[in-house]
């Protein structure tokens, strides 16, 4: 009995150190996306900071990266896993918010917009836009991984009597 | 003294359980945010301009195109009026149930559906929020380094609308976080 008790402590702190890591590598790699290239006649740098949806997408997942960090650290009995729950409810909003942002940005300069006349950007740039895409991809299994974490950060604050027990 | 302490003892023991007590507060806050995600989605549904642009002259006469901008050239849009009508058509839903709800039996895995269904329904209202609002930033300040023109000077009230049906998904959004949160607390077993 104690064994599935301390399966279910592992489980945790492998999905919490997973989730970590997933918004990690998105920021790594969203953050270092450039690449140059002439058109026409003009040098054309393209880097994340050049939209802001794309500046949204690393300040959030950074933010939500150092609340994993920390939240490694708390202990499985203490009162605080009350806040950790609503502070998990705050944080996966966050993140389906900026993937959600970043998604729709991309979209356009994949694409284009013949409408508004906006002309796609992927063709001149291919290196940029594989790397924005792994950012996401990567930021959609953080997004998963975190709304798992909030079901069970919400199941044990209702039911503490089930997770101590066996 | 006797018979006032006999009355005082018939009202205690009426014998009549009490009714649980309908929370006003969680109906009144789903009511308004039925509201707010419904107005966003009309706003946004039927936002549409026309515009008349003189592209060249041939002697006295001027050529005119006419450009509309609706809701569904941008994908983003489009997304934002399906999360919001989403959100508003499960608000719709959960005023039924609270209204309703009593009469029925909350047995087994029932009760822990609603607080779900709440995190859903915010969940994709926020995406569909952050969606629009950096499609409506772009459209408005264009992004000189891709070299997209802005299009919010040229089509000022279709903007404006966006705008405000935004606002109205921002106040949505603040809704659902508090009645998400009050719905959870429900569920917590009474001492």
């Amino acid at each position: 009995m104690e064994s599935i008790a301390k399966a279910r402590k592992i489980c945790h702190l492998l999905l919490r150190f997973l989730a970590f890591g997933a918004t990690l590598s998105a920021v790594i790699v969203m953050a270092t996306s450039h690449e140059k290239a002439s058109v026409l006649v003009f040098q054309v740098e393209a880097k994340y900071t050049n939209t802001p949806a794309f500046k949204y997408f690393v300040i959030a997942n950074s933010v939500v990266t150092v609340y994993g960090f920390l939240i490694l650290f708390l202990p499985p009995e203490s009162l605080l896993w009350r806040l950790a729950a609503a502070t998990d409810l705050v944080f996966t909003m966050l993140l389906v918010s900026s993937i959600s942002a970043a998604l729709a940005i991309a979209q356009v300069g994949k694409k284009g917009n013949s409408h508004a006349a906006w002309l796609p950007i992927c063709n001149s740039v291919p290196k940029f836009c594989n790397q924005v895409t792994g950012a996401l991809v990567v930021g959609a299994i953080a997004l998963i991984i975190y709304m798992l974490l909030l079901l069970n950060s919400i199941h044990r604050v209702l039911d503490p009597v089930i997770f101590r027990k066996c | 003294m006797a018979s006032r302490d006999v009355e005082k003892l018939d009202l205690s023991f009426s014998g009549v359980p009490d009714k649980p007590k309908k929370d006003w507060v969680i109906v009144s806050l789903r009511i308004l945010a039925f509201l707010a995600t419904a107005s966003a989605t009309l706003v946004m549904a039927l936002n549409k301009q026309n515009k008349h642009f003189v592209v060249a002259t041939i002697g006295t006469t001027p050529i005119t195109v006419s450009i509309t901008a609706k809701f569904q050239h941008t994908p983003a849009f489009i997304f934002f009026v399906i999360a919001n009508g989403v959100a508003s058509l499960h608000s719709l839903v959960m005023i039924g149930v609270d209204i309703l709800g009593p009469q029925f039996d909350y047995k087994g895995l029932k009760p822990v559906l609603i607080p779900i269904l709440d995190m859903m329904s915010l969940v994709l209202a926020s995406a569909g929020d952050g969606a629009a609002t950096f499609m409506s930033e772009l459209g408005r300040n264009g992004n000189s380094h891709a070299r997209w023109d802005k299009i919010c000077d040229k089509f000022e009230s279709y903007c404006n609308r966006g705008g405000a049906a935004l606002i109205a998904s921002f106040i949505a959004i603040i809704l659902l976080l508090v009645i998400t949160v009050m719905s959870i607390h429900k569920l917590k077993p009474k001492k």
